[in-house]
Parts: structure tokens; sequence; C-alpha cells
């Protein structure tokens, strides 16, 4: 899908673009200052929020969405999308709560369930790319696959008592004097590290961000174009499977209810971390801190007590909006 | 030789497929339920599987109508989910506050502020996508998230019953012997048809969809259009709700239309018309409906297990869309199927204008 | 003599409807510029597109150094040696030009990549072809000259054997030109083979050593450059048709010296906008045919946007008969009459899953309105009789005009265009990528609409379609209008150096 054929002009016309500078990380820079701008607003408003523990809970409700961002961020950099995250974090929690349950050693799960969400993706961009279909529909059918599968496994939810995956989602890890984290935030961080590295300082990388710019042009100048493009979805579909075990260690339960929408949240921080939807332009880097500005609103919102919670869905909506209309306005400029 | 023509012109429409589809699961229904076809006649009304198959498909085939047109002109509308929901919220909350719910006047006031409210809410994605030019999968994105808060808000989180006779004929009332969505959505589907084939609405739209760039130099206006079908969306996807939410007279701001999208986009791609825009088949997305519609109602009376449900029906949406595929599709017709650098002719323009719409679609 | 270093013997290669090449041989010696020549549609980049792995071949065989290949993608090619700069700039507006340059090869230490080894390897390499820009800009920050440099920088890093630029200097000014032929001059010492298309035979002469001449897919014959004259290599490339050209051009000269009407159509006053034309002044008579001359890149496509509304003007004003108009859509342009048929038919020309017959009607519906359909009856009776008029094959109206070949599918778009009834019609580069006898149906019915009233600006590269067609010729270089003179005895050099020199001469 493209954009429709009206130019952007009125925007040009309002002159908001005086007030934007103009680089490659503008959308980014954006981000972060609402970013501080949110943190500075709780702060004001509530005592306890300008905690540091209160950051830091931002990383640890949140890292199962890091992830996921992380790998949608490959996908969308070329110019796809995949809409299968949520449920293959679903499929990924019922198949460990159901291998705990049968007593499966855990790092077996734990491979299995990281095999299973990569073929995933596997299958996914083998049909994108040699069948020539559209990524929206393919992965909109594995999503429906994967939840199918969920629900084959189990409809009920199953608890996981295995002592390994209790530790994981008891223990914490103290940074400083009253400030702890999980072992998730740092598996999240990690995943984007290695994301980071990957993207801007290896070839495979550097050939996602062309095929986001050109796939015709990309295959002209001799890149694997084919091989990166299914990669990009076992990346995604690996991602995937990690954060479903981020998300076991969370919730500690396998359901197959779990997660919808998940996939929506993903493309979300995404978006608002700068990336392009039309693909080429946009860094990991963004992406986590647009999931932590989405975690910022839901903790502000659950500060301020009074607010039902369908206002997050409301703001959220809001804040797309905002940073829409800036990528508007500074693609506009670029061209 | 004949044969074998008129076998390559009927596999060669895309409404193939999905007829075949249609077929298959008919026989796969009335080989385990004889009566499938049966139809009865009780209190002047009509009974049956099929009836109930139409009767529970009307929605889905509603916002299939609207997302086709929104579709053919290279766009999607993700927010039809949330509209389905704001509808029925609103015209319960109406009913609900209202003195008498039974009151014929009270309901056809909870139907107009719906129907008008989409209006708005259709406007609004039209703005973003054809004024601000936002790509229409983000913009109708943000409706879809900001929406089901919307409807939230109107319902304060309850669920909403009312009790009132005439606003449950609409999604389970009976006119003319047949149920009532039936009727609207067929009526729907009628005005749909006449509105772009009679008028040149059906060629601008599938022109703009096709090559924006050459209708916009063709003296095509596509803001208006653009505008037009993300408004008919709406329109149809309020309707759905009215239907979705009258049937069980109750408003679920949480649950009411959750995925109706998705199934409507398939409805529409399973129907022929391509995702990428141009040229439509509201025949073919009505097809697209009733093969999802009749999948459910399949796994139901062949007595798959509640669980492969889903499975059952990602699998077999897989396969029609693997067989409609263009790489398919050429090697069927042994064609030569388009090289996956399409042919540039020699001596084309060398401006490179920065990619801002490259896509992996092909 | 030396063994050649490709050979491609007997290649042919056919598309639905097409075949594009048929049993062509083609062969480069190390050391040497082989020039392909042909005009447009003979199957050069065809040919190219073969050699680099873009298509596959349908029969024949290919050899490199001896060894038979079977390339089938752009990496298999350039992964045995064959680098290649196209004509359209193929590079990637999102990153920076060190990475075009160097991508899918840039030098890695502990298996990431070494961004200091990049930038400075790329700093060379534009050193060599004097371009002083800064490597760790965005590609799409610079001109398209610039990005077509790049992209010959790119070329010239592959250690190759075989080095293909398809048509390098069309972008490119007289220093930027030298420069090149410096570079090409250097890789021949080296033992590079290069192939060489340009459709500017000046540059041919000057830089090869060997040609080739296809012509509809065909294999004319290969010459050495030093014993063919140009007189002769043009009529090989066009081959008998051009005495029905010269008839027309008898004509044209005819009717030039009885100047047309002086009752103005259209005045531009400093129409220009920014970024895209220098403001321009230009006046076209009724009945007056402007040709529009200048290279690639010139201006000359911006300068009928503006005045079709396809763009809007920045400054300056246009008065259509007597009366100022603001053309800032092509709608606008259209209610004034005006018709622009565009120079890349694919991209903004024709509807291509749409029939014939909707695609004629278009822009004559798209003045109607949503609501007054026009009726069936009359769509049949106009499409037919253009149908007829033009010659269009095949004459169904229900063909989706995707499946015509590129001649057939711009009468289509004549024929849209001739539906409005225009008083100004615009064509860009109308014979582009045509067989040559649509070619010369086209001329004649451009000449044929001026005589009966009608005012058309004609673009066109071939420098000579544009004399034998125009009243007056106005001159583009470097997005500004350098001359603009009534068609009396000009020849093709002269324009050639008013576009090379401008108005310094």
């Amino acid at each position: 899908m493209t954009a429709t054929p009206v130019a952007p002009a009125f925007l040009e016309r309002i002159g908001v673009s005086r007030f934007i500078p103009s680089s490659k990380f503008s959308s980014v820079i954006v981000t972060l200052v609402l970013l501080l701008v949110m943190f500075g607003v709780g702060a004001s408003r509530y005592r306890n929020f300008a905690s540091g523990q209160v950051i830091l809970n931002l990383f640890v409700d949140n890292s199962f969405l890091i992830v996921l961002a992380v790998g949608m961020t490959f996908v969308i950099l070329t110019g796809g999308i995949d809409l299968s995250v949520g449920s293959v974090v679903a499929l990924s929690t019922m198949i460990a709560a159901s291998l705990a349950r049968d007593g499966w050693p855990p790092l077996v799960i734990i491979a299995i369930v990281l095999v299973a969400g990569s073929t995933i993706g596997l299958l996914s961009g083998l049909v994108i790319h040699y069948f020539q279909i559209q990524p929206f529909i393919v992965t909109l059918a594995a999503m429906f696959l994967a939840r199918g599968l969920c629900y084959v496994i189990s409809l009920t939810s199953i608890s996981i008592t295995d002592p390994f995956f209790t530790t994981m989602a008891n223990t914490r890890i103290p940074i400083a004097d009253r400030m702890s984290i999980t072992p998730s935030v740092i598996i999240a961080l990690v995943v984007v590290v290695i994301g980071f590295i990957v993207l801007h300082h290896t070839r495979t990388g550097r050939t996602v961000y062309a095929i986001g710019g050109g796939e015709h042009s990309a295959m002209l100048m001799g890149l694997p174009v084919p091989r990166t493009k299914v990669l990009v979805y076992v990346i995604s579909g690996f991602c995937s499977a990690v954060a479903g075990v981020l998300f076991t260690f969370y919730t500690l339960s396998g359901y197959s209810l779990t997660a919808v929408g998940m996939e929506l949240d993903a493309i979300a921080a995404v978006v608002i971390g700068g990336t392009l939807l039309t693909g080429g332009y946009g860094f990991v880097l963004g992406s986590l801190l647009g999931v932590l500005l989405l975690g910022i609103i839901q903790t502000i919102i659950s500060f301020e007590g009074t607010l039902s919670s369908w206002w997050t869905k409301i703001v959220i909506g809001g804040l797309l909006l905002v940073f829409i209309v800036l990528q508007r306005v500074l693609t506009a400029r670029r061209t | 030789m004949k044969t074998l023509d008129i076998w390559r012109t009927l596999t060669r429409s895309r409404l193939f497929w999905p007829i075949v589809t249609l077929i298959a699961l008919a026989i796969l229904n009335v080989a385990v339920a004889p009566n499938f076809f049966s139809i009865q006649v009780k209190d002047g009304h009509l009974f049956g599987s099929i009836i109930d198959i139409l009767r529970n498909g009307a929605p889905t085939i509603l916002v299939a109508l609207g997302m086709t047109l929104v579709i053919a002109t290279r766009g999607i509308d993700l927010s039809v989910g949330a509209v389905v929901a704001i509808s029925g919220a609103l015209a319960c909350t109406i009913i609900a506050d209202a003195p008498d719910g039974n009151n014929p006047a009270t309901v056809l006031f909870a139907v107009a502020v719906s129907i008008l409210f989409s209006l708005v809410l259709g406007s609004w994605n039209g703005l973003l996508v054809s004024v601000f030019g936002i790509q229409p999968i983000i913009a109708t994105l943000i409706l879809m998230t900001a929406g089901r808060g919307i409807a939230m808000l109107i319902t304060e989180g309850q669920i909403i019953t009312v009790s009132s006779a005439p606003y449950k004929v609409i999604g389970a009332g009976y006119w003319f012997g047949l149920p009532a969505s039936i009727v609207i959505a067929a009526a729907m589907f009628v005005i749909a048809a006449l509105l772009t084939r009679r008028t040149a609405l059906g060629l601008l739209i599938e022109s703009v969809g096709i090559n924006p760039e050459a209708s916009r130099l063709a003296g095509i206006r596509s803001r208006g259009i653009v505008w037009t079908v993300y408004i008919f969306s709406a329109v149809c996807a309020a309707i759905a709700g009215l239907m979705i939410s009258s049937n069980v007279t109750a408003a679920d701001a949480n649950s009411a239309g959750l995925y109706i999208e998705m199934d409507a986009i398939l409805a529409v791609v399973i129907g022929g018309t391509s995702l990428a825009g141009g040229r439509y088949s509201l025949t073919g997305s009505l097809i697209g409906a009733f093969v999802i519609q009749t999948l459910t109602t399949t796994v139901y009376t062949i007595g798959i297990a509640a669980e492969i449900t889903l499975v059952f029906k990602a699998l077999v949406v897989i396969a029609v869309c693997l067989l409609q595929s263009p790489v398919v599709q050429a090697r069927m017709h042994r064609r030569k199927a388009a090289p996956p650098l399409p042919p540039v002719p020699s001596g084309t323009i060398s401006t490179p204008v920065p990619a801002t719409t490259a896509g992996a679609a092909s | 003599m030396a063994t050649p270093i490709v050979e491609m013997t007997d290649i042919s290669i056919t598309f639905p409807g097409v075949k594009a090449l048929d049993s062509v041989s083609f062969r480069m010696f190390p050391g040497e510029v082989h020039s392909l020549m042909g005009e447009n549609g003979a199957g050069k980049s065809t040919l190219i597109k073969a050699l680099t792995g873009v298509y596959g071949i349908d029969s024949g065989v290919i050899t490199l150094a001896g060894e038979t290949l079977s390339i089938n993608s752009p990496a298999q090619a350039q992964a045995a040696g064959i680098s290649t700069v196209y004509q359209e700039v193929n590079l990637l507006p999102n990153l920076s030009v060190a990475e075009n340059i160097m991508l899918g090869r840039e030098p890695r230490r502990f298996g990431t990549i070494d961004w200091k080894a990049t930038r400075a390897r790329a700093a060379e390499l534009l050193t060599r072809l004097h371009l002083d820009i800064d490597p760790a800009s965005q590609l799409s920050s610079h001109s398209l000259a610039v990005q077509q440099l790049v992209a010959i920088a790119r070329a010239t890093d592959i250690d190759a054997k075989v080095l293909i630029l398809d048509e390098p200097t069309s972008s490119l000014d007289a220093d930027e030109v030298a420069e090149l032929f410096r570079v090409i001059r250097d890789l021949k010492e080296a033992g590079v083979a290069i192939l060489f298309v340009s459709h500017f035979l000046d540059q041919v002469y000057e830089i090869s050593d060997r040609l080739t001449v296809l012509r509809n897919g065909a294999l004319v014959g290969e010459y050495l450059t030093a014993d063919i004259l140009r007189i002769e290599l043009v009529h090989k490339m066009i081959g008998k048709e051009l005495a029905v050209l010269d008839d027309l051009e008898a004509r044209s000269r005819g009717t030039s010296a009885e100047s047309s009407t002086e009752k103005q159509f259209l005045e531009a006053t400093g129409l220009g906008r920014k970024g895209s034309v220098e403001p321009f002044d230009l006046r076209i008579a009724e009945g007056e045919v402007v040709g529009l001359a200048g290279l690639l890149g010139s201006g000359r496509t911006e300068v009928v946007r503006l005045l079709t509304g396809a763009d809007h003007a920045d400054t300056g004003e246009v008065r259509v008969g007597g009366a100022r108009k603001r053309l800032r859509t092509p709608r606008a342009a259209l209610r004034e009459r005006i018709a622009y048929s565009s120079e890349d038919r694919k991209k903004e020309g024709i509807v291509e899953d749409l029939s014939v017959r909707d695609n004629i009607v278009l822009a004559l519906q798209a003045d109607r309105g949503w609501f007054r359909r026009i009726p069936k009856r009359r769509q049949d009776e106009l499409v037919q009789s253009y149908i007829q008029a033009l010659n269009i094959r095949p004459a169904n109206p229900d063909a989706l005009v995707g499946n015509l070949s590129g001649g057939n599918q711009q009468k289509v778009l004549l024929a849209r265009w001739l539906a409005v009834a225009p008083r100004l019609l615009v064509l860009d580069e109308p014979t582009r990528g045509i067989d040559v006898g649509a070619k010369a149906e086209i001329q004649k019915l451009v000449s044929n609409l001026a005589d009966e009233g009608m005012s058309v600006i004609f673009i066109s590269a071939e420098l000579e379609e544009v004399l034998r067609l125009s009243h007056r010729i106005a001159v583009m270089r470097d997005r500004r209008m350098v001359a603009d003179l009534p068609n009396e005895d000009i020849t093709v050099g002269q324009i050639m150096s008013l576009i090379a020199s401008g108005a310094d001469a």
C-alpha cells in the first residue's frame, strides 16, 4: 500500500517545516524530546514519579515489546510488515507452558520455541518472496495460523511452575539503592544492541536498508535481495519467539487469548520511533524510544488513577497522529 | 481444443477460485448434513442453514463492500472494527438513556446519530489520507487505536444492554420473509454497484488505484474520490455495527467487531481484488465474504473440534491466496510470469525520485 | 587479433508479444571500447540486461574469458567481473554516497563493516573522477548528474573485466564528459573491455574503437569505428525508412516559410519553479509547432510541466488567449484545452489494467465529473474513430492497454488527448521506444494537426525529428532556456552546439 497521490503541499504551506531541523535523526530526536517532556509532566504532577525505579519499570514491564519492536523494525525497513508477531508470542507461551507442564527441560523448551518462531517467519518470508504475495496478507494468514495453533494446544490457560521459569520471573537484579531490574531487561537490551550492530555494521543490515530504498536498484547492484528479504521475516519470527519467552517470565503462564493486538503496539512503537512504513529510513534505537514512550503513557495514566484505561488508547492514537504528521513533513522536505 | 479454451477463460477469471472454494465447501456441508440446502418457511419467514450463513455473514459483507472500494484506491481501512464498536455503543447508549426504548422514533434517532457520526469518522480518515497524504495503513491505524477508546468512553467501560424490540429487528428481525440484515446488506450492495458502475465513479476509482499519477495528469481530482470511499467504508461499518449490537441488543465496546477488518480484507482478497489497488469486484468481495462465513459454518457442521477451527480457516485462506498469486496464475496459464524485474523499455525516464514508495509488493 | 573476452552468440529473447532479440551475436575485446548502436527499441538495453543477468536468455550462448556462463542474476554477473552503470540511476537515495559506492563490497573487520576504510576508499574513487562531494552525505541530496557519476565511481571500483556504460553522459556537461572519457581511457589501458552506449554520435566517434549496430532486435553488423562514416552509420541504424521521413522534412520546411498566424495562443512570461527550471519566456501561436530540444535533464520536461499544470510555478505568469490564467493543476490546464502527453508513458500515461476504451475516454470523462457518464454509444463511436484514425493494433477496444506494444500505447495516449479537443497539445518524447513505422505515423499526425490550427509543443531527444516538424525551436540547457529561434536553415549540428555551449556561443 502506498501513499495516495495528493502532495502534502498543505503542510508545507502552513509552514510547519520551519520549526523542525532537517537531519536523518530528526524523527528520533523528536521522540526523545517527547519522552523527556512526558517524564517531566509526570514528575511534576505526581509524587513518586520522579524515581529511578519508575524509569526502570518502563523497561521491566515492556521488555517483550522492546524485543518485538526490534524484529518489526527489520521488517518495516524493507518496506514490509509482520502482523503475526502477537500470535507468535502467544504460541510461544503456549508451547512453553505445555512442555513445561510435561516436564521438559527448560533450555530445550526455549530452544524449541525459538525454532518454532523462526520457522513461522521463514515460511512467511518464503511465501512473500517466491509467490509474490503482499506481506500484509501473508503475515495476516500466519497470524491466524499461529493463533489457531494456540487453540489446538489448549483453550484454557496453563500455569508454569517450572523452577527455571519461576526463578527468571522473580529474580531482581539490583542496580543501585532501591532500584532493580529483571533478567528480561538485560535480554531485551542485548537484542537491541545486536539489532543495532547488524543494521549498522554488517552487509546484511545495509542490504536491509537498501531493499527499503529501492528493491529493484538493490537487485541490480548485485545485493542478495531474496535471501535478505526472507531473512528479515525469520528475524521477526525469532524476535517474536524471544518476546514470547520473556512474556512467560512475566506472566508465568500460557494462554491462547493473550497478546491480542500486540502486533499493533509493536508497529505503533516502530512508527513513533521514526521508522517510515515505506521502508529505507529508521533506527532500532528509535523503536526502543517508541516502546518507552508508549510505556510512559501507560504509567502516567495509571498514576492518574481516575483516568479510565480507554484514555490510553485515545492518547496513543493522538500520539501516532502527531508523529505521522511530523514524518510526513520531514519526508516532504527530503524529496 | 475448445474445452481447453473454455477452461482457460474460466480459470483466468478472478472469481474462479473463490467460487470453486464455495462450491467445495457447500458439497462438504451437504455430505455431512444432507439438509444443508433445505429452506423451510415458518410464520412467513425463511429458515435454514443457508439463511443462517447469509444472516451471520451480513456484517462482514457490509464491511467488505466498503473495504473493496478503499482497497481499489490503493488504500486500506483498519479502523472499521472500531467504527463497528462506536456505532453500537452510540445507538445503545441513546436507546438506554431514552424514556421508552421501544419507541420506533427513538430507535430511528439512535440509528441516524450512529450513521451521521460514522460520516464524521470516515471524513477523518479521508482527510488524513487525501489531504495530508498519510499512508492509509497508518492513518486508519490511528482511528483503530483511538476508536476503541472512544467506544469505551461512550459506554463508560460497561456493556450496555437495551431492551428494544424495534432495535432488535435490524440484526435479528425479518423483512419480506428474509432476515432484515440480509435485506440491508443486499440493498447496500445494489447501491454500491449502481453508484460505481452506473456513474463514472467506478472507472475513476480504478484509474486512481492503478496509476495515481497518470490519473492526476488526466485531470482526475483524486482527493474527492478518496475522501468518498473512506466515508462509504465508515458508513458500511456503522451499519454492520448496528446489526451486530442489535443481534444481542447490547453494546460491548471491547469485543464488538474484533478482527472484522481482517475478515473483510480477506474477503476482498479472496474475491480477486488486489491489495495493490485498481480493478475491483464487488461481486468478488461478496463471494469472498460468503466463503469466509461458510468456512465458519462448515467447521461447525462437519464437527471439527473447536480448537482446530481457526487453523482450518487459516489453511483454506492460505490455499486460496496461493492459488490466486501471480506466480501460480502464470504457471497455470503457461504464461511467462513477469520476471522479478519487469522489463523497463529502453529509453525510459531517468530522473530518480528518492524512493519514498519502495515496497515489497510486486 | 586478441581473443574476445565476451562472446554472445545467437542470443534470442522473447517477451509476451514481442521478440526483443533475434539471434544477435556480439563480442567484446579486452582493452577496447565497443559501442552498441541502434534506435530506441532496437534491443540495446535488452542485450545489456542479458549480459548482466537481469533477463534470462531463451536461446544462445554467452562466454566470458572462454568459459560458457549461465548468468542468472546481477549478483552473478558482478561476481563474474561484469560491472554496469545503467541508464536510470540505480542507486539508493536513502543511503550515503560512500555506501552507495561500496555497497555489497564494504571492507570488513572481524565480520563487521569497517566504516573508516569504506569512506576512505569511496573518497579515493570520487577523487579519481574529480568529484568533490562529501562521501558521508546522503545520495538524494545531490543532483542527477552527480548521482550518475557516483554510479560510475561504483562501477569503476569493481575489479571488473567488463564495464558496461548505458547512456552515461545523458546528464553530464562537457567537462564532466571529458573527465569520464579520461577514466575510460585509463581503464582501457588497464585491459578492461568497455561497452559504451550513447545516442551522441560525436561522443561515440570520439571514444569507441568498434561499433555494433542493432535494428529491430536483429544484428545489422559489427564495424571498426575508423572504417565507417557517420552518415553510413545513421543509415544502418534507421534503415530504408529514411526516405519516408525525408519527405516529411520537405513538407515541414515548406510550411515554415509561410509562417503560422500571428495570433498567440499562449504566452508564458518569467515562468519558473525553484529547483526545477529557471524563469523562461515562451510564446506559441495558433497552429504553430514549437520544438523543445536539449539533453535529458536539461529542463525540457520541467518547462512543459509548468505549462500544463503538472507542476505549479513559483514565479511568472501565463496568458491563454490574452487572459491571465493560473495553471496549478492538470485539471486547470485541461480546462484551457491544454493537453499533456507525458514523457514516461508507463508511469504517467497509460493506466495499464484498464481497456483501450477506458484509457481513451479517461480525460474526457474526468472533465465531465463523476456523475455525468459518457453514454456507452458515444464512447464506442469515439473509440472506434480513434482506433481507425490512428491505426491502433489490435483494433479491440476491450484489450488491456498494458498488453499493447509501446507504439500502440503511445497512440492510445494520443487518442486520449485528442479526444478532449485540445488547442495546445504537448508531446514529450512521443516517439521514444517505438518502432520506426509508428514513429513516422505519429510525426505525420503532428504535422497534420498543426495544419488544422492546433498548437503543438514537441519534445524529442532526436534532433532530426525536432527539425523535421517544428516551426520554431527552443533550446534548453542546464535548466535554462538558452535559445528560441525560427526553424530556418538550422542544422542538427547547430542545435547540438547550442545545447553543448548554450548562450555563450
